[in-house]
């Protein structure tokens, strides 16, 4: 079931952002940059770790989940140690992710020459 | 002849290409959803070593690695001009937006090309998100206070 419902709920989300893609003239940066301000705030809402919880990758592999992960180590270290929290939380939370997509750009880079990428 | 806006709109629809935004949506969704399952599984195959934030970590983190191969075989571009959102939304078109740019600049230097180049897209994700979770995490203390 765990599978199944990975599969439906990140579907789900793809399409929403298609349906953006569609109908509005929103770039792919504006998109992502969309939906991981939105992970934020659905996550501040309660609304995302019941997503979550429920279905696993479905959640977490598309962006929202990505904004989702900034508010939980904001709140996880606003909780820990006050105020200085909001500055230390969301980007530690999310370092594996952007510290990956980095190193993995600079590797690529190394071995593949340079070439338009269209 | 002469032409009224609402004419010229009926000339403009009857000439531009049918949008196929059910075909467009299929693909996002088989896509998109299979890149969630994929991580799903890889999920599943870390929660034997990892506590569970520790194993969703790490399947981004493979995701991002296999993302960043394809990207650099240029298979990844081939499924997303067909995919659209089902590769552009999971973390893997994020990989995708880092990698694509760090590959196409090197001719630029390794400094203002690549390095620059590298948050063309990371950057105001990156910029918005800490933002937002930032204004969230005031909030969240001011609540505690109050609360």
């Amino acid at each position: 079931m765990n599978y199944l419902w990975a599969f439906v709920v990140g579907g789900a989300l793809c399409v929403a952002g298609q349906l953006l893609i569609d109908y509005t003239s929103l770039s792919p940066a504006r998109i992502l940059t969309g939906y991981v301000v939105a992970g934020v705030v659905l996550s501040a809402a309660g609304v995302y770790k019941p997503l979550a919880d429920f279905a696993g990758a479905g959640a977490s592999v598309p962006l929202l989940g990505f904004g989702h992960l900034l508010a939980q180590g904001v709140r996880q270290a606003v909780d820990a140690c006050g105020l200085p929290g909001i500055f230390t939380g969301g980007l530690t939370a999310a370092s594996g992710g952007i510290a990956a997509s980095l190193l993995f750009a600079l590797g690529a880079a190394l071995v593949s020459k340079s070439r338009d990428q269209n | 002849m002469k032409l009224d806006p609402k004419r010229y709109e009926g000339m403009v629809r009857r000439a531009s290409p049918p949008s196929p935004v059910g075909k467009d949506c299929l693909w996002a969704f088989l896509a998109g959803g299979g890149i969630c399952l994929l991580g799903e599984g890889l999920r599943q195959l870390f929660l034997r070593w990892y506590d569970p934030s520790m194993a969703g970590t790490l399947a981004s983190i493979a995701l991002i690695f296999l993302s960043a191969v394809c990207t650099a075989l240029g298979w990844y571009q081939k499924l997303a001009a067909r995919a659209g959102a089902g590769t552009l939304v999971p973390i893997t078109g994020f990989a995708n937006s880092v990698v694509s740019p760090a590959i196409e600049f090197k001719a630029e230097g390794w400094v203002t090309g690549v390095g620059a180049r590298i948050f063309g897209i990371a950057g105001p994700v990156l910029a918005y998100g800490t933002a937002a979770s930032a204004v969230w995490g005031a909030l969240y203390w001011l609540l505690g206070k109050v609360g």
